[in-house]
Protein backbone atom coordinates (compact mmCIF):
# COMPACT_ATOMS: atom_id res chain seq x y z
CA UNK A 1 0.00 0.00 0.00
CA UNK A 2 1.55 3.77 -1.12
CA UNK A 3 1.72 6.09 1.53
CA UNK A 4 -0.33 9.06 0.84
CA UNK A 5 0.97 12.15 2.60
CA UNK A 6 -0.69 14.03 4.84
CA UNK A 7 -1.76 16.94 3.00
CA UNK A 8 -2.63 15.26 -0.04
CA UNK A 9 -5.53 16.61 -2.30
CA UNK A 10 -7.73 13.85 -0.97
CA UNK A 11 -6.72 14.86 3.25
CA UNK A 12 -7.50 18.52 2.36
CA UNK A 13 -11.10 17.91 1.36
CA UNK A 14 -11.83 16.38 4.55
CA UNK A 15 -10.42 19.43 5.90
CA UNK A 16 -11.74 22.01 3.76
CA UNK A 17 -15.23 20.13 3.26
CA UNK A 18 -17.43 20.49 6.21
CA UNK A 19 -16.15 24.40 6.29
CA UNK A 20 -18.57 24.63 3.14
CA UNK A 21 -19.95 22.28 0.64
CA UNK A 22 -20.59 19.51 4.33
CA UNK A 23 -21.44 21.91 7.20
CA UNK A 24 -22.38 20.10 10.19
CA UNK A 25 -25.00 22.73 10.77
CA UNK A 26 -25.94 24.40 7.68
CA UNK A 27 -26.28 21.26 5.17
CA UNK A 28 -26.69 18.64 7.48
CA UNK A 29 -28.32 20.26 10.30
CA UNK A 30 -26.91 18.38 13.40
CA UNK A 31 -25.73 20.15 16.68
CA UNK A 32 -28.57 22.37 16.58
CA UNK A 33 -29.54 22.29 19.63
CA UNK A 34 -26.35 23.57 20.79
CA UNK A 35 -26.11 25.95 18.40
CA UNK A 36 -29.45 27.87 19.91
CA UNK A 37 -28.24 27.59 23.65
CA UNK A 38 -24.94 29.14 23.57
CA UNK A 39 -24.95 32.11 20.78
CA UNK A 40 -26.36 34.84 22.67
CA UNK A 41 -23.20 35.93 23.48
CA UNK A 42 -19.87 35.39 21.76
CA UNK A 43 -17.74 34.65 24.62
CA UNK A 44 -19.41 31.52 25.77
CA UNK A 45 -19.31 30.85 21.78
CA UNK A 46 -16.04 31.03 21.49
CA UNK A 47 -15.23 28.63 24.46
CA UNK A 48 -17.99 25.88 23.06
CA UNK A 49 -16.00 25.85 19.74
CA UNK A 50 -12.58 25.36 21.86
CA UNK A 51 -14.22 22.46 23.53
CA UNK A 52 -15.75 21.15 20.82
CA UNK A 53 -12.44 21.20 18.71
CA UNK A 54 -10.60 19.51 21.85
CA UNK A 55 -12.83 16.65 22.27
CA UNK A 56 -14.26 16.31 18.70
CA UNK A 57 -10.43 15.74 17.21
CA UNK A 58 -8.90 13.38 20.09
CA UNK A 59 -12.09 11.21 20.50
CA UNK A 60 -12.17 10.90 16.56
CA UNK A 61 -8.07 9.74 16.78
CA UNK A 62 -9.15 7.48 19.64
CA UNK A 63 -11.98 5.55 18.24
CA UNK A 64 -9.76 5.57 14.93
CA UNK A 65 -7.22 3.67 16.88
CA UNK A 66 -9.49 1.52 18.45
CA UNK A 67 -11.73 0.92 15.40
CA UNK A 68 -10.76 -2.99 14.75
CA UNK A 69 -11.05 -4.12 18.44
CA UNK A 70 -14.81 -2.62 19.35
CA UNK A 71 -17.42 -5.28 18.98
CA UNK A 72 -20.15 -3.89 16.74
CA UNK A 73 -22.96 -4.78 18.90
CA UNK A 74 -21.66 -1.65 21.38
CA UNK A 75 -20.05 0.59 19.45
CA UNK A 76 -22.78 3.32 20.05
CA UNK A 77 -21.54 3.04 23.72
CA UNK A 78 -18.20 2.71 23.43
CA UNK A 79 -18.10 5.71 21.10
CA UNK A 80 -20.15 7.89 24.33
CA UNK A 81 -18.21 6.75 26.62
CA UNK A 82 -14.97 8.16 24.63
CA UNK A 83 -16.49 11.43 24.60
CA UNK A 84 -17.89 11.33 28.10
CA UNK A 85 -14.68 10.63 29.41
CA UNK A 86 -12.72 13.18 27.34
CA UNK A 87 -15.38 15.72 28.48
CA UNK A 88 -15.11 14.92 32.25
CA UNK A 89 -10.87 14.80 31.80
CA UNK A 90 -11.22 18.68 30.19
CA UNK A 91 -13.83 19.83 33.13
CA UNK A 92 -12.09 18.71 35.73
CA UNK A 93 -8.34 19.91 34.09
CA UNK A 94 -10.05 23.37 33.70
CA UNK A 95 -11.68 23.38 37.39
CA UNK A 96 -8.46 23.06 38.41
CA UNK A 97 -6.39 25.61 36.72
CA UNK A 98 -8.63 27.86 34.75
CA UNK A 99 -11.04 27.91 36.90
CA UNK A 100 -13.03 30.54 35.44
CA UNK A 101 -13.41 29.50 31.69
CA UNK A 102 -14.91 25.93 33.49
CA UNK A 103 -17.43 28.29 35.25
CA UNK A 104 -18.39 29.90 31.57
CA UNK A 105 -18.42 26.21 30.33
CA UNK A 106 -20.85 24.88 33.45
CA UNK A 107 -24.00 24.22 31.72
CA UNK A 108 -21.94 22.96 28.01
CA UNK A 109 -20.18 20.44 29.27
CA UNK A 110 -23.31 18.22 28.70
CA UNK A 111 -24.56 19.65 25.39
CA UNK A 112 -20.46 18.29 24.31
CA UNK A 113 -21.79 14.79 25.32
CA UNK A 114 -24.96 14.92 23.34
CA UNK A 115 -23.53 16.95 20.72
CA UNK A 116 -24.93 15.06 17.87
CA UNK A 117 -21.65 15.96 15.09
CA UNK A 118 -19.14 14.43 17.70
CA UNK A 119 -21.45 11.22 17.41
CA UNK A 120 -21.79 11.63 14.34
CA UNK A 121 -18.04 11.72 13.09
CA UNK A 122 -17.37 8.78 15.52
CA UNK A 123 -20.15 6.59 13.62
CA UNK A 124 -19.90 7.99 10.43
CA UNK A 125 -15.72 8.35 9.73
CA UNK A 126 -13.40 7.51 12.72
CA UNK A 127 -14.72 3.53 12.47
CA UNK A 128 -13.46 3.16 9.23
CA UNK A 129 -10.85 5.31 8.34
CA UNK A 130 -7.13 5.90 9.95
CA UNK A 131 -6.05 8.16 12.82
CA UNK A 132 -4.61 10.51 10.68
CA UNK A 133 -7.58 10.95 8.50
CA UNK A 134 -9.99 10.64 11.47
CA UNK A 135 -7.80 13.09 13.14
CA UNK A 136 -8.17 15.80 10.10
CA UNK A 137 -11.97 15.20 9.46
CA UNK A 138 -12.49 16.09 13.41
CA UNK A 139 -10.22 19.55 12.69
CA UNK A 140 -12.28 19.94 10.10
CA UNK A 141 -16.03 19.28 11.17
CA UNK A 142 -14.95 21.25 14.54
CA UNK A 143 -13.99 24.42 12.63
CA UNK A 144 -17.32 24.09 10.01
CA UNK A 145 -19.52 24.06 13.51
CA UNK A 146 -17.16 26.61 15.25
CA UNK A 147 -17.30 29.10 12.87
CA UNK A 148 -21.42 28.87 12.25
CA UNK A 149 -21.50 29.25 15.98
CA UNK A 150 -19.36 32.21 16.21
CA UNK A 151 -20.86 34.13 13.31
CA UNK A 152 -24.58 33.44 14.95
CA UNK A 153 -23.30 34.49 18.00
CA UNK A 154 -22.03 37.70 16.83
CA UNK A 155 -25.21 38.89 14.85
CA UNK A 156 -27.20 37.54 18.50
CA UNK A 157 -25.48 39.94 20.09
CA UNK A 158 -24.49 42.89 18.27
CA UNK A 159 -28.42 43.01 17.63
CA UNK A 160 -29.39 41.50 21.03
CA UNK A 161 -27.52 43.83 23.31
CA UNK A 162 -25.39 45.82 21.53
CA UNK A 163 -22.49 44.32 22.78
CA UNK A 164 -19.20 41.82 21.70
CA UNK A 165 -17.42 39.97 24.09
CA UNK A 166 -19.34 41.94 26.59
CA UNK A 167 -17.80 45.49 25.75
CA UNK A 168 -20.50 47.78 24.28
CA UNK A 169 -20.00 48.63 20.62
CA UNK A 170 -23.49 50.26 19.77
CA UNK A 171 -22.99 54.17 20.78
CA UNK A 172 -24.99 54.60 23.43
CA UNK A 173 -26.23 57.89 22.42
CA UNK A 174 -28.22 55.86 19.69
CA UNK A 175 -30.76 55.02 22.19
CA UNK A 176 -33.86 55.85 22.47
CA UNK A 177 -33.64 56.37 26.57
CA UNK A 178 -30.76 58.68 25.39
CA UNK A 179 -32.76 60.82 23.21
CA UNK A 180 -31.63 58.56 20.26
CA UNK A 181 -33.61 56.63 17.84
CA UNK A 182 -31.84 52.96 18.57
CA UNK A 183 -33.28 49.77 20.46
CA UNK A 184 -31.64 46.41 21.20
CA UNK A 185 -33.70 43.52 19.55
CA UNK A 186 -35.23 41.63 22.58
CA UNK A 187 -35.81 38.59 20.13
CA UNK A 188 -32.52 37.98 19.47
CA UNK A 189 -31.87 37.24 22.71
CA UNK A 190 -34.23 34.20 22.90
CA UNK A 191 -34.02 30.83 21.08
CA UNK A 192 -35.98 30.79 18.09
CA UNK A 193 -33.81 34.01 16.61
CA UNK A 194 -30.99 31.11 16.67
CA UNK A 195 -32.88 29.06 14.41
CA UNK A 196 -33.67 31.78 12.04
CA UNK A 197 -30.27 33.62 12.09
CA UNK A 198 -29.16 29.65 11.21
CA UNK A 199 -31.78 29.59 8.35
CA UNK A 200 -30.31 32.91 6.91
CA UNK A 201 -27.34 31.24 7.04
CA UNK A 202 -28.52 28.13 5.29
CA UNK A 203 -30.06 30.69 2.70
CA UNK A 204 -27.27 33.01 2.26
CA UNK A 205 -24.76 29.80 1.52
CA UNK A 206 -27.35 28.38 -1.05
CA UNK A 207 -27.81 30.94 -2.96
CA UNK A 208 -24.18 31.40 -3.16
CA UNK A 209 -22.93 27.25 -3.58
CA UNK A 210 -26.08 26.19 -6.11
CA UNK A 211 -24.84 22.63 -5.97
CA UNK A 212 -26.46 22.70 -2.26
CA UNK A 213 -29.72 23.00 -3.60
CA UNK A 214 -31.89 19.54 -3.86
CA UNK A 215 -33.65 19.02 -7.06
CA UNK A 216 -37.05 17.61 -6.19
CA UNK B 1 -10.01 -12.81 16.56
CA UNK B 2 -14.07 -12.47 15.82
CA UNK B 3 -14.62 -9.33 17.79
CA UNK B 4 -18.98 -9.56 17.60
CA UNK B 5 -18.83 -12.43 20.02
CA UNK B 6 -20.61 -12.27 23.25
CA UNK B 7 -17.30 -13.04 25.53
CA UNK B 8 -15.69 -10.46 23.67
CA UNK B 9 -18.07 -8.34 23.69
CA UNK B 10 -18.29 -8.26 27.72
CA UNK B 11 -14.53 -8.75 28.22
CA UNK B 12 -14.36 -5.41 26.22
CA UNK B 13 -16.62 -3.48 27.97
CA UNK B 14 -15.30 -4.84 31.43
CA UNK B 15 -11.82 -3.44 30.46
CA UNK B 16 -12.72 -0.48 29.00
CA UNK B 17 -15.20 0.42 31.99
CA UNK B 18 -12.23 -0.07 34.30
CA UNK B 19 -9.65 1.30 32.44
CA UNK B 20 -12.16 4.60 32.06
CA UNK B 21 -12.72 4.65 35.73
CA UNK B 22 -8.95 4.22 36.59
CA UNK B 23 -8.66 7.20 34.45
CA UNK B 24 -11.31 9.52 35.82
CA UNK B 25 -10.73 8.71 39.67
CA UNK B 26 -7.09 8.98 39.56
CA UNK B 27 -7.43 12.69 37.46
CA UNK B 28 -10.24 13.57 40.51
CA UNK B 29 -8.14 12.63 43.26
CA UNK B 30 -4.96 14.64 41.92
CA UNK B 31 -7.25 17.79 41.24
CA UNK B 32 -9.29 17.40 44.18
CA UNK B 33 -7.20 19.96 46.22
CA UNK B 34 -6.63 22.52 43.20
CA UNK B 35 -10.20 22.88 42.69
CA UNK B 36 -11.12 22.83 46.50
CA UNK B 37 -9.09 25.70 46.94
CA UNK B 38 -9.94 27.46 43.93
CA UNK B 39 -14.10 27.17 45.57
CA UNK B 40 -12.67 28.65 48.75
CA UNK B 41 -10.92 31.84 47.35
CA UNK B 42 -13.95 32.38 44.82
CA UNK B 43 -15.85 31.96 48.16
CA UNK B 44 -13.47 34.40 49.72
CA UNK B 45 -13.35 37.29 46.62
CA UNK B 46 -17.42 37.28 46.75
CA UNK B 47 -17.60 37.51 50.37
CA UNK B 48 -15.46 40.42 49.91
CA UNK B 49 -17.03 41.97 46.87
CA UNK B 50 -20.23 41.92 48.24
CA UNK B 51 -18.93 44.84 50.30
CA UNK B 52 -17.66 46.57 47.70
CA UNK B 53 -14.30 44.79 47.51
CA UNK B 54 -12.97 43.82 44.19
CA UNK B 55 -9.92 42.10 44.28
CA UNK B 56 -8.37 38.98 41.97
CA UNK B 57 -9.09 35.78 43.42
CA UNK B 58 -5.12 34.57 43.77
CA UNK B 59 -4.98 37.64 46.73
CA UNK B 60 -8.24 36.56 48.30
CA UNK B 61 -6.90 34.52 51.16
CA UNK B 62 -4.70 37.41 51.67
CA UNK B 63 -7.10 40.23 52.03
CA UNK B 64 -9.90 38.51 53.45
CA UNK B 65 -8.93 38.49 57.13
CA UNK B 66 -7.74 42.58 56.70
CA UNK B 67 -11.81 43.10 56.39
CA UNK B 68 -13.78 40.19 57.66
CA UNK B 69 -13.65 40.59 61.92
CA UNK B 70 -16.23 38.06 62.96
CA UNK B 71 -17.38 34.46 61.77
CA UNK B 72 -20.64 34.00 63.65
CA UNK B 73 -22.99 31.50 63.31
CA UNK B 74 -26.69 32.16 64.52
CA UNK B 75 -29.90 29.95 64.54
CA UNK B 76 -33.22 31.39 63.84
CA UNK B 77 -34.65 32.66 67.37
CA UNK B 78 -31.22 35.05 66.69
CA UNK B 79 -28.54 33.29 69.50
CA UNK B 80 -25.31 32.99 68.40
CA UNK B 81 -23.84 29.56 67.89
CA UNK B 82 -20.38 28.43 68.44
CA UNK B 83 -18.02 27.77 65.74
CA UNK B 84 -17.15 29.11 62.26
CA UNK B 85 -19.60 30.61 59.41
CA UNK B 86 -16.96 30.04 56.75
CA UNK B 87 -17.34 26.15 57.15
CA UNK B 88 -21.21 25.70 57.52
CA UNK B 89 -22.18 24.25 54.33
CA UNK B 90 -25.50 26.23 53.33
CA UNK B 91 -26.90 23.41 51.04
CA UNK B 92 -26.89 21.29 53.64
CA UNK B 93 -28.42 23.82 56.42
CA UNK B 94 -30.97 23.99 53.47
CA UNK B 95 -32.43 20.96 53.94
CA UNK B 96 -32.93 20.85 57.69
CA UNK B 97 -35.94 22.43 59.14
CA UNK B 98 -36.16 25.96 59.66
CA UNK B 99 -35.49 25.73 63.31
CA UNK B 100 -32.58 23.72 63.32
CA UNK B 101 -30.49 25.51 60.77
CA UNK B 102 -26.89 27.04 61.71
CA UNK B 103 -27.15 30.49 60.48
CA UNK B 104 -23.69 32.03 59.49
CA UNK B 105 -23.09 35.29 59.15
CA UNK B 106 -19.79 37.63 58.07
CA UNK B 107 -19.12 40.83 60.22
CA UNK B 108 -16.96 43.25 58.32
CA UNK B 109 -15.32 46.33 58.97
CA UNK B 110 -14.88 48.92 56.52
CA UNK B 111 -14.08 52.59 56.90
CA UNK B 112 -14.51 51.87 60.77
CA UNK B 113 -18.03 51.01 60.24
CA UNK B 114 -19.70 47.34 60.52
CA UNK B 115 -21.25 45.71 57.86
CA UNK B 116 -23.22 42.00 58.17
CA UNK B 117 -22.79 39.79 55.43
CA UNK B 118 -25.50 37.39 54.63
CA UNK B 119 -25.26 34.11 52.75
CA UNK B 120 -27.50 33.25 50.25
CA UNK B 121 -28.69 30.13 48.40
CA UNK B 122 -31.59 29.39 46.10
CA UNK B 123 -33.08 28.00 43.18
CA UNK B 124 -32.79 29.58 39.50
CA UNK B 125 -34.52 28.25 36.18
CA UNK B 126 -31.72 25.50 35.87
CA UNK B 127 -29.80 24.88 38.95
CA UNK B 128 -29.01 26.69 42.60
CA UNK B 129 -28.35 30.16 42.69
CA UNK B 130 -26.69 32.37 45.13
CA UNK B 131 -25.17 35.39 46.70
CA UNK B 132 -24.33 37.49 49.65
CA UNK B 133 -26.30 40.11 50.71
CA UNK B 134 -24.13 43.82 53.17
CA UNK B 135 -26.08 45.19 55.09
CA UNK B 136 -25.10 48.36 57.06
CA UNK B 137 -25.14 48.90 61.10
CA UNK B 138 -28.89 49.70 61.01
CA UNK B 139 -29.41 46.27 60.44
CA UNK B 140 -31.78 47.39 57.48
CA UNK B 141 -30.41 49.11 54.73
CA UNK B 142 -28.33 46.92 51.94
CA UNK B 143 -24.83 48.36 51.89
CA UNK B 144 -24.27 45.75 48.59
CA UNK B 145 -24.86 42.45 46.77
CA UNK B 146 -23.63 40.05 44.62
CA UNK B 147 -24.85 36.80 43.38
CA UNK B 148 -23.99 33.71 41.15
CA UNK B 149 -25.62 31.15 39.78
CA UNK B 150 -24.36 27.33 38.18
CA UNK B 151 -25.79 27.18 35.22
CA UNK B 152 -28.48 30.07 34.43
CA UNK B 153 -29.66 30.55 30.82
CA UNK B 154 -26.47 32.64 29.10
CA UNK B 155 -27.13 36.07 28.42
CA UNK B 156 -30.95 35.76 30.27
CA UNK B 157 -30.77 34.12 33.66
CA UNK B 158 -26.94 34.38 33.75
CA UNK B 159 -26.97 38.16 33.85
CA UNK B 160 -27.47 37.88 37.56
CA UNK B 161 -23.35 37.73 38.81
CA UNK B 162 -23.37 41.40 36.05
CA UNK B 163 -23.06 44.70 38.07
CA UNK B 164 -26.21 46.38 36.35
CA UNK B 165 -28.28 44.14 38.56
CA UNK B 166 -26.37 44.06 41.39
CA UNK B 167 -25.46 47.63 41.75
CA UNK B 168 -29.45 48.26 42.06
CA UNK B 169 -29.40 46.72 45.66
CA UNK B 170 -27.47 49.14 47.21
CA UNK B 171 -29.46 51.99 49.69
CA UNK B 172 -32.55 49.68 48.96
CA UNK B 173 -34.16 48.63 52.62
CA UNK B 174 -35.55 45.28 53.73
CA UNK B 175 -37.22 46.56 56.86
CA UNK B 176 -40.44 48.55 56.60
CA UNK B 177 -40.93 49.76 60.06
CA UNK B 178 -40.68 46.46 62.21
CA UNK B 179 -42.12 44.18 59.54
CA UNK B 180 -39.69 42.54 57.23
CA UNK B 181 -40.57 42.47 53.74
CA UNK B 182 -37.30 42.03 51.87
CA UNK B 183 -36.36 42.77 48.31
CA UNK B 184 -38.83 41.78 45.05
CA UNK B 185 -37.49 41.57 41.75
CA UNK B 186 -39.65 43.24 39.43
CA UNK B 187 -40.44 42.08 36.14
CA UNK B 188 -41.17 44.76 33.35
CA UNK B 189 -39.44 47.71 35.65
CA UNK B 190 -39.70 48.40 39.49
CA UNK B 191 -40.66 52.18 40.65
CA UNK B 192 -37.37 53.78 41.13
CA UNK B 193 -38.42 55.26 44.57
CA UNK B 194 -39.74 51.88 46.10
CA UNK B 195 -37.14 51.08 48.49
CA UNK B 196 -37.86 47.93 48.43
CA UNK B 197 -37.92 46.34 44.88
CA UNK B 198 -35.22 46.48 41.91
CA UNK B 199 -35.66 45.63 37.90
CA UNK B 200 -35.53 41.94 36.93
CA UNK B 201 -34.02 41.18 33.77
CA UNK B 202 -36.08 40.54 30.45
CA UNK B 203 -35.88 36.85 29.40
CA UNK B 204 -34.84 36.18 32.93
CA UNK B 205 -38.00 36.03 34.60
CA UNK B 206 -37.80 32.85 36.80
CA UNK B 207 -34.22 33.38 37.56
CA UNK B 208 -35.68 36.95 38.58
CA UNK B 209 -38.47 35.29 40.86
CA UNK B 210 -35.50 32.71 42.28
CA UNK B 211 -33.59 35.64 43.45
CA UNK B 212 -36.74 37.55 44.97
CA UNK B 213 -37.45 33.92 46.79
CA UNK B 214 -34.25 33.28 48.27
CA UNK B 215 -33.55 36.73 49.58
CA UNK B 216 -37.29 36.67 51.30
CA UNK B 217 -36.77 33.07 52.60
CA UNK B 218 -32.89 33.75 53.81
CA UNK B 219 -33.95 37.09 55.16
CA UNK B 220 -36.57 36.04 57.27
CA UNK B 221 -34.48 33.59 59.13
CA UNK B 222 -32.50 35.93 60.51
CA UNK B 223 -34.78 38.07 61.21
CA UNK B 224 -35.44 37.61 65.10
CA UNK B 225 -31.51 38.36 64.76
CA UNK B 226 -31.95 41.63 62.97
CA UNK B 227 -34.98 43.09 65.00
CA UNK B 228 -32.73 42.15 68.42
CA UNK B 229 -30.16 43.98 67.42
CA UNK B 230 -31.95 46.99 65.56
CA UNK B 231 -33.87 47.21 68.99
CA UNK B 232 -30.12 47.34 71.03
CA UNK B 233 -29.13 49.82 68.23
CA UNK B 234 -32.23 51.85 69.04
CA UNK B 235 -31.87 51.95 72.59
CA UNK B 236 -28.03 52.22 72.34
CA UNK B 237 -28.92 55.74 70.77
CA UNK B 238 -31.09 56.52 72.97
CA UNK B 239 -29.34 55.94 75.64
CA UNK B 240 -26.27 58.43 73.91
CA UNK B 241 -29.01 61.04 73.11
CA UNK B 242 -29.96 60.73 77.14
CA UNK B 243 -26.14 61.15 77.65
CA UNK B 244 -25.67 64.24 75.58
CA UNK B 245 -28.54 65.89 77.18
CA UNK B 246 -27.36 65.18 80.28
CA UNK B 247 -23.80 66.80 79.79
CA UNK B 248 -25.33 69.71 78.01
CA UNK B 249 -27.72 69.94 80.83
CA UNK B 250 -23.99 69.54 82.93
CA UNK B 251 -22.49 72.08 80.93
CA UNK B 252 -25.44 74.53 81.53
CA UNK B 253 -25.34 73.65 85.20
CA UNK B 254 -21.78 74.47 84.91
CA UNK B 255 -22.22 77.61 82.78
CA UNK B 256 -24.51 79.20 85.27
Amino acid sequence: MSKESLFSKKNRKLLTDPLDDNNPITVQVLGICSALAITVQLEPAVVMALSVFFVLSVANVIVSLLRNLIPSRIRIIVQLVVIATLVILVDEVLKAFVYDVSKELSVFVGLIITNCIIMGRLEAFALGNTPGKAFLDGLGNAFGYGFILIVVAFFRELLGSGTLFGTQVIPLEWYIENGGFYANNGMMILPPMALITVGILIWIQRMKNRKLIESN
Amino acid sequence: MDVNKNTYTFIFAIIMVVVVAAILSSTYIKLKPLQDKNIELEKQQNILSSIGVNILRDSANLIYPIYIKEELIINSTGEILDGSAFDVDLKKELKKDKDNQQLPLFISEVDQEKKYIIPLLGKGLWGPIWGFIALEEDFNTVYGAVFDHKAETPGLGAEINRSFFEDQFAGKSIFEADKLVSIIVVKGGADPADMHAVDGISGGTITSDGVTNMLAERLSLYSPYLQRMKLDNEVKSVMSEMDTVSSIVDSTINYE
